[in-house]
């Protein structure tokens, strides 16, 4: 059982859902990055998705593209990413999940990748560039070495398709909310919910939601089908001025948008809530 | 000139890949977000089934005959030919499509594609702004809505394709992310496909990109060289000796060499932009000084740093500035059946000079590239030797982009 296993058993048994944030590593530079992972795990996360920036990412949206480039732009290398997480990765007390473009995995050799993220403290990771059909000899390393592949399906994935990716993918199955980039909605899918149940109730592997979560609403009306929601954009846009800003008031201003999030996902709601 | 069955396009085109998984060798597969998967089936198996269908094909083949003026004639160019004072050298003309460009070959058949597959929109990219205008160009012959997706910096330098594209009632949206340029116009096109797609194609414009594109592409160009080919038994008895096309993702040079692959005799050299040097950032050569790894959904050479962060590159020419190429190209080069080199900014702009004033042709600057090497080639040859260049598209777009190049040259004396 990985560590990403062992999270979600226990927050099964308890009927709790997981908080899952999405950063990107290293915007503005990577020691803000280990204060922002310290700062999202005491404030109630249970899992936190770290980004690797990438030069051209084409599932991302500007909120997170531009992320990407204030990090690079400042030379981030891929060894002061691991370094910067290994350092406050053993404080930290909730799975860490690197998300990575494949030509990054690729470029470094996906064996010696998985090597490296998991001294780091990595127990998983998203290669959201990476379909189910290419994805053999990097998920097998991670089989390998207890290190979780997780995949995604999406509106566009047909059912069939979407409970043999579910086969495959370790730790948690990412159902992508919307046909497209990520980046904060104002509404989700209305049958986005319904789609979630559906692919629920035929495997045993958590379901996590991600891409267009912003809202404390967004999350009560999810909650109740997933086992853990992922927000990305609406977080790293609050981050954007952290190179301008003293970072502890940028800290402070993470933590509550992340308890509101976090007592939106702890409600009991009497009855089933429409999308809007 | 007799076209191949459509039975011996697919044919031809299995029996030299890519494979059930889109792979050349170990080079091309599908590298994009589950999102576009079930885009990129449909589009695989309407492809196939209009492989397979003669109306689709003679639609193809009339439109291309009436609407983009196929066949393109070769050309003898015979002052170039005595300025290299070696082997003769002709041009296969693509200049002389409709749009000024090899790229309306493959946009006419996409369209027709999009059409088969019932969808109401169409996306591009676009680097030089040739494949923006050829695909403005049959989403206007259709009625297809059209956006084009192009660099800040290539709408600046190949200005009069934008007026085009906006004539034909084509958006031109402006990218301002990266390098601005065609890379990222690719990925913003991308982009906007991931939440288009159950109702817009993209008509990818190069042999790049997740499979089926470097098939589909390469085979609807392949008409450049299956012409080619035929017009040389025909007015040479013979084929030629050496083939020469300008490579940026490789569309012409797929085209153009994929009916020779099979042909021992006829040596095959692709051009690359040497730009100003071969150091990183200053060329846009991936073949030439490139590593393996993945752009844009395929597995090819790529300019990459040690972390597989794309490289800037540079070429005087749009649609040579590109960090990757297609996979089919990477392929024949570890096989060897293709050579590749590169040619840079200064020579490619000689070679312009020349055929403008030489032969009254103002090629592009991207074939210029193709001209340039095979000027050096044809010098150490036989006057009996044949030497024909892939004349890919009309420089009319890079005039004013050379007369700013000459104005700052001249400005440094």
């Amino acid at each position: 059982m990985t560590r990403i296993d062992q999270l979600f058993s226990t927050l099964r048994e308890s009927g709790r859902k997981a908080l899952m944030p999405f950063i990107t590593a290293g915007d503005p530079d990577a020691a803000f990055t280990g204060d922002l992972l310290a700062t999202l795990a005491e404030h109630g996360c249970d899992l936190i998705e770290v980004g690797i920036p990438y030069s051209d990412p084409i599932a991302d949206g500007p909120v997170i593209q531009a992320s990407y480039t204030r990090a690079l732009d400042r030379g981030i290398r891929l060894d002061d990413i691991f370094e910067a997480v290994g350092r406050v990765a053993p404080r930290i007390p909730v799975p860490l999940v690197a998300m990575c473009s494949y030509a990054i995995v690729h470029r470094v050799g996906p064996e010696r990748f998985i090597e490296r993220a998991k001294s780091a403290g990595f127990s998983g990771a998203i290669v959201p560039d990476l379909m189910a059909d290419e994805a053999g000899p990097l998920a097998a390393a991670g089989r390998e070495r207890d290190f979780d592949l997780i995949q995604l399906v999406t509106p566009t994935t047909p059912r069939d398709r979407a409970l043999r990716i579910a086969e495959v993918s370790r730790g948690f199955l990412y159902y992508v909310s919307v046909t497209g980039i990520t980046g904060e909605r104002s509404s989700l899918p209305p049958e986005l919910a319904d789609n979630v149940r559906w692919m629920r109730e035929r495997t045993g592997l958590p379901i996590c939601v991600g891409f267009g979560i912003a809202t404390e609403d967004h999350v009560r009306t999810l909650a109740p089908v997933a086992d853990g929601l992922i927000v990305g954009s609406a977080l790293v846009r609050r981050i954007a001025d952290a190179s301008v800003r003293p970072r502890t008031e940028v800290l402070d201003e993470v933590g509550r948008f992340v308890d509101r999030l976090r007592a939106a996902l702890d409600e009991r709601p009497s009855e089933p809530r429409q999308c809007h | 000139m007799s076209n191949p069955t459509p039975e011996g396009l697919l044919a031809r085109s299995l029996a030299q890949g890519p494979d059930a998984a889109g792979r050349f060798g170990p080079f091309g597969g599908r590298y994009v977000p589950e999102t576009l998967h079930r885009a990129l089936a449909e589009l695989e198996s309407a492809y196939d089934d209009a492989t397979r269908d003669p109306v689709f094909q003679a639609e193809l083949d009339a439109l291309l005959h009436s609407f983009v003026g196929r066949p393109s004639p070769i050309y003898f160019a015979r002052r170039l030919t005595g300025l290299a004072g070696g082997a003769q050298i002709w041009f296969k003309r693509e200049d002389l499509n409709h749009t000024g460009a090899h790229k309306i070959n493959n946009t006419i058949g996409q369209a027709l594609l999009t059409l088969r597959m019932g969808k109401t929109r169409v996306i591009a990219e676009t680097g030089a702004g040739q494949h923006g205008v050829a695909t403005a160009t049959a989403c206007a012959h259709f009625g297809l809505p059209c956006v084009v997706y192009m660099g800040e910096e290539d709408v600046r330098r190949q200005a009069p394709n934008v007026f085009s594209m906006n004539l034909l009632g084509a958006e031109v949206r402006p990218v301002t992310s990266g390098s601005r340029t065609l890379r990222d116009a690719i990925n913003e096109a991308m982009r906007d496909w991931m939440a288009s797609v159950d109702h817009t194609h993209y008509i990818l414009g190069s042999v790049v990109g997740p499979h089926p594109f470097p098939r589909i592409v390469r085979d609807f160009q392949s008409v450049i060289g299956r012409e080619a080919r035929a017009q040389s038994l025909e007015q040479f008895g013979r084929l030629p000796d050496l083939v020469v096309a300008c490579v940026g993702g490789g569309s012409n040079a797929a085209g153009m060499f994929h009916a020779f692959i099979n042909d021992p005799t006829v040596r095959l050299v692709g051009v690359e932009a040497g730009g100003r040097g071969s150091a990183p950032g200053d060329h846009a050569a991936p073949l030439s000084f490139g590593v393996e790894g993945v752009l844009h959904g395929s597995y090819s050479y790529v300019m990459q740093d040690a972390d597989g962060q794309t490289c800037d590159v540079h070429s005087i020419s749009a649609g040579l500035d590109y960090p990757g190429v297609g996979p089919e190209h990477a392929y024949w080069k570890s096989t060897g059946r293709v050579e590749y080199t590169h040619c840079g900014d200064r020579p490619a702009l000689d070679a312009f000079d020349r055929t403008a004033r030489g032969e009254g042709i103002l090629p592009a600057l991207e074939s210029s590239h193709a001209i340039a090497k095979a000027l050096e080639l044809a010098a150490s040859r036989g006057p009996r030797d044949i030497v024909l260049v892939c004349l890919s598209g009309r420089g009319d777009k890079d005039a004013s982009e050379i007369a700013r190049l000459r104005a700052a040259r001249d400005g440094a004396r």
